[in-house]
């Protein structure tokens, strides 16, 4: 009956992280929210999120938070994802397909470059 | 949604909307009964009876930003198209809990799909909630309780590359290392 087998794993990656952060202070917090109600699962939201997580792996991006939310109301538009740099005023970004959303890690969140064609006035 | 584990992502974001502090998911896939069983239970606000009868309506959801809810009623169908069922207990103040099964060999059954993909998505984006997270293979388990995760990591985030890679594959081992033969055709992950 195979439980959490890499508990010992996770105490090194503690560790390491913790060290990392020791490096690098304050680098601009950033934070994703995935609208995730049934009209965004539905129009493909896991995936966007699962785009999400590869691509911070993938590129190894630190102190990026990534969470959900329900559905905001503009379920048409789905998925939306906000982003938030910093200090900077939160963005919406609706359609956000995978593809869309490795363009938003690289241009807004990595250069500050908002994607102006997947923004949403609000 | 064209696969169960969109359909359990989905009834878990329920779960988490009646503000749960743990939510437990259980998959069992079973070729000795040919059955496929699916529960979320929580201990978020419940329901009062009423509610628990129409909760399968569509024109029935406790949302107020649109004014049909479609989660349950499209998955009750799914599983009595496919000689299974869903079944909803709630007691307000208590919680609830969400049964659905089908025959697992039925030719209309979606597919299971991507199941770490739903998990992780949960575990990750609502780090406030407790998961736990059973799944049983022709009665192996693999459990993945997320609290002595959270409790080894003491306050480093979830969403930090090298514990994503650690969770995932977590996840997907445990899944895989427990699954009949035959069904991992059904699940990518």
């Amino acid at each position: 009956m195979p439980t959490i087998k890499n508990l010992d794993d996770l105490k090194r990656i503690r560790e390491e992280a913790l060290e990392k952060k020791k490096l690098k202070t304050a680098s601009g917090n950033v934070q994703v929210v995935v609208g995730m109600g049934t009209c965004g699962i539905a129009a493909g939201a896991r995936e966007t999120m699962k785009a999400i997580l590869d691509a911070i792996e993938k590129d190894n991006l630190s102190g990026i938070s990534v969470t959900q939310t329900g559905c905001i109301g503009l379920c048409e538009r789905e998925p939306i994802v906000m982003v938030t740099v910093g200090e900077e005023p939160k963005v919406t970004y609706g359609k956000v397909t995978p593809e869309v959303a490795r363009r938003i890690l690289k241009d807004h969140v990595g250069a500050g470059k908002v994607v102006e064609d997947h923004k949403i006035a609000m | 949604m064209r696969e169960l584990s969109l359909h359990l992502l989905d009834i878990a974001e329920n779960s988490v909307n009646a503000k749960a502090g743990n939510v437990e998911i259980l998959v069992s896939e079973d070729t000795r009964t040919d059955r496929l069983r699916m529960t979320i239970q929580d201990d978020g606000v419940g329901m009062d009876a009423e509610m628990v009868a129409r909760v399968t309506d569509p024109f029935v959801t406790s949302r107020t930003t649109r004014k049909v809810g479609l989660g349950l009623p499209f998955l009750k169908m799914a599983a009595e198209s496919c000689n299974g069922y869903l079944s909803v207990q709630s007691q307000k103040g208590v919680g609830t809990r969400v049964d659905v099964e089908f025959r697992l060999s039925h030719i209309d059954r979606m597919p299971l799909g991507d199941l770490t993909s739903t998990i992780l998505s949960l575990v990750i984006g609502f780090p406030q909630v407790h998961w736990t997270f059973t799944y049983l293979g022709n009665g192996n388990e693999f459990i993945f309780d997320d609290r002595p995760v959270k409790e080894e990591l003491e306050g480093i985030s979830l969403c930090e590359p090298e514990v994503l890679q650690c969770l995932r594959e977590m996840i997907s081992e445990g899944i895989q290392a427990n699954q009949p033969v035959s069904q991992i055709s059904n699940l990518q992950s």
